[in-house]
């Protein structure tokens, strides 16, 4: 994204992301309900939520590629879901999404699912094109592996390689599902300080789906608890926050890796 | 708001060099061209040391950290000043050494002569492969005629369906059209004889010696084997062979057997099929076409053409009923790990399933004719 040194634009508090009253269905299975939060510029926003509560079905619903049954998803004000196709998806050039299982395209090199979105939404010549692909992949750690198939590469090296590509476009908003699942520790913190690094220079505004605890500690500015048997959000606010004070037992649960005993009530 | 394009100033003063860093550098209206940039910087006398500065500029992108990058990489010294924390961070996250794990080293591009001597290397390689798979499939059918073999009939049974009564229409369909087709051509051509008669001969040898095995073994390559290749390669995809591997099941039994076993068995059969819907639809053209009745037809071709012909048909059938099964098998079983390798799988069990077929056919032919049959 292009931004400005100048203060003018850069108010840090502003709202960048609201979603309003979101309800996702399957068909007629229900997913979630009343879903309300807002994520402000710049913020690490991160989903929480046990398996299979619908982490991945909101995020979907988020960047545009699943039509929510009720409710809005906005951007700086502006709604997805009421926009003509070709509005919409003008505005979801302007996302970088990396898919819980990287997603690279598997019949191109590296290289070349980098400069698709490039390829695609701009008018750079080949040479431009080569020149940024390489930037990004340095800038991910991949630096030389340009010819090489997602087959030929180990499975961190897998994510990296979709994250070069999310943010080919320099998007306003990153969608991380599950970055550094089945990751070893070591690479999954690294690709955590990574992902803090791009967004903090590239003041990008970032949504993530994740388990790993430690990551969501030390890197999650804001975020949502989902629950998949009241089929809707418990909380939402800044993790750290939440650990010291949320009553919720499910919550404390989840925060604590299960070490949570809820205290006795007084009768 | 700076909305001019990025620019680039140099201002000299007597204790260094500073290049202005000026406008908005986005990355969509195109890259700064290095090459003419660096001209420009060779034209001037030698510079060891530059200060970028950056307090003119406007919106950036990596586009910047790009053109920063190569300017490091042609002159010994760069400073900055004045730049956004943002544009130092990326530009060193990009330097960065990659760590351990991503620093695996890159293999030269061999020569032609090693990559011929590695293909060639390679083919032998298959060729080795394809022999102990074969070798797998015997010591699988050995241990299924001795009861020990761990399938599950219900898999066989599927597959003895799939390839069997669900593979009729199409074996009808094609087979009656070649018995057609055959009538045709030779009905022509006969009755400028006055040997229209003939054609009974001619189709139900045809028939019963090549084509209704040939034709039934070509259809259930492209239809059943490639099923076989398709679905194994995408076993190999999700480590599902992998999984049955470490619980003890040789994927030889579980797998490739039921559906060897199905082939084998439905082929052969498919083939005696063939061969009365193809003499079937020489009749239905010879009757039509020129004087003769039913009974002519089935006289004058059980007349002619003997029963050996039939059998070597048969045997043919048994023959290409392995192949079909083991290319698909084969192909699928040593499929890669990604969607392009299981469409890959499945074209080659096609292929290599229909030149083998046409091979073993010709060899046959070749060895009958030598003794005589
Ligand atoms: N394409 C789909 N069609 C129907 N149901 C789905 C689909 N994808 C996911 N589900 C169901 O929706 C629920 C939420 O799935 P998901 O969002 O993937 O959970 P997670 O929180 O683990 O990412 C699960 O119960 C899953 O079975
Ligand atoms: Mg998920």
């Amino acid at each position: 994204m292009i931004q400005s040194t100048s203060a003018l634009i850069s108010s840090e508090d502003q709202t960048h992301i609201q979603v309003d009253n979101l309800t996702l269905r399957y068909g007629d299975r229900l997913i979630q309900e009343n879903l309300n939060f807002e994520i402000k510029r710049k913020d690490i926003f991160v989903i929480m939520g046990g398996s299979g509560c619908g982490k991945s079905t909101l995020l979907k619903h988020m960047f545009g590629l699943l039509e929510p049954a009720e409710g809005d998803v906005r951007f700086n004000g502006v709604s997805l879901w009421q926009q003509e196709l070709e509005t919409r998806q003008k505005m979801m050039q302007r996302f970088g999404i990396s898919y819980q299982a990287g997603a690279i395209i598997s019949s191109l090199t590296l290289a070349e699912n980098i400069a698709m979105p490039l390829e695609l939404y701009t008018k750079l010549s080949k040479a431009e094109i080569s020149e940024l692909v390489s930037l990004k992949l340095m800038m991910v750690g991949l630096a030389g592996f340009e010819d090489y198939y997602s087959s030929e590469i180990s499975g961190g090296m897998l994510k990296r390689a979709a994250l070069a590509r999310a943010i080919a476009l320099e998007p306003e908003v990153l969608f991380f599902d599950e970055p550094s699942a089945g990751l070893d520790p070591l690479s999954a913190r690294n690709l955590d300080e990574l992902i803090l690094t791009l967004s903090d220079s590239l003041n990008t505004t970032i949504v993530i789906v994740t388990h790993e605890l430690a990551s969501i500690f030390a890197i999650g500015s804001n975020s949502v608890f989902l629950d998949a048997q009241s089929k809707t959000m418990l909380t939402t606010g800044d993790p750290n926050y939440l650990l010291k004070t949320s009553k919720d037992a499910r919550v404390q649960r989840f925060l604590r890796r299960g070490d949570y005993q809820q205290p006795k009530e007084t009768i | 708001m700076g909305t001019e394009t990025k620019q680039l100033q140099w201002q000299e003063n007597s204790e260094q060099t500073v290049l202005n860093v000026a406008g908005t550098w986005n990355f969509e209206q195109g890259l700064l061209d290095f090459a003419q940039f660096k001209q420009e910087l060779e034209s001037k006398p030698k510079l060891t040391h530059i200060v970028c500065n950056a307090k003119s500029l406007g919106p950036w992108d990596s586009s910047l950290v790009s053109f920063l990058i190569q300017l490091e990489s042609c002159v010994d010294e760069v400073s900055y000043q004045n730049f956004p924390s943002g544009v130092l961070q990326l530009k060193q996250l990009a330097q960065a050494v990659p760590n351990s794990q991503t620093n695996e080293t890159l293999a030269p591009r061999p020569s032609l002569t090693e990559r011929l001597g590695l293909s060639v290397i390679e083919s032998l390689k298959q060729c080795m492969h394809f022999l102990s798979f074969w070798g797998e499939c015997v010591l699988s059918f050995v241990r299924f005629f001795q009861g020990k073999a761990n399938y599950r009939r219900k898999d066989f049974l599927y597959f003895l369906y799939d390839a069997g009564p669900a593979s009729l229409p199409i074996v009808t369909l094609i087979s009656l059209l070649i018995g057609m087709i055959m009538a045709f051509v030779g009905a022509v051509q006969l009755e400028r004889f006055n040997a229209g008669i003939f054609v009974a001969s001619m189709v139900g040898f045809a028939m019963a010696r090549e084509m209704a095995a040939m034709m039934t073994a070509i259809i259930m390559a492209g239809r059943t084997g490639a099923g076989y290749a398709a679905q194994l390669g995408s076993m190999q995809v999700n480590e599902e062979i992998d999984a049955l591997k470490t619980m003890g099941i040789s994927a030889f039994d579980y797998l490739v057997l039921p559906r060897m076993l199905a082939l084998m068995i439905t082929l052969p059969l498919l083939t005696i099929y063939a061969n009365l819907i193809g003499i079937f639809g020489g009749a239905l053209v010879s009757t039509w076409v020129i004087d003769v009745s039913w009974q002519q037809f089935w006289d004058t071709m059980l007349d002619t053409v003997g029963l050996e012909n039939f059998i070597i048909g048969f045997a043919k059938s048994c023959v290409f009923g392995v192949v079909v099964a083991l290319t698909g098998c084969y192909c699928g079983m040593i499929s890669g790990r990604s969607a392009t390798a299981v469409g890959k799988a499945t074209t080659s069990a096609v292929v290599l399933g229909i030149v083998l077929i046409i091979s073993m056919d010709s060899i046959i032919n070749f060895v009958s004719t030598m003794l005589g049959i």
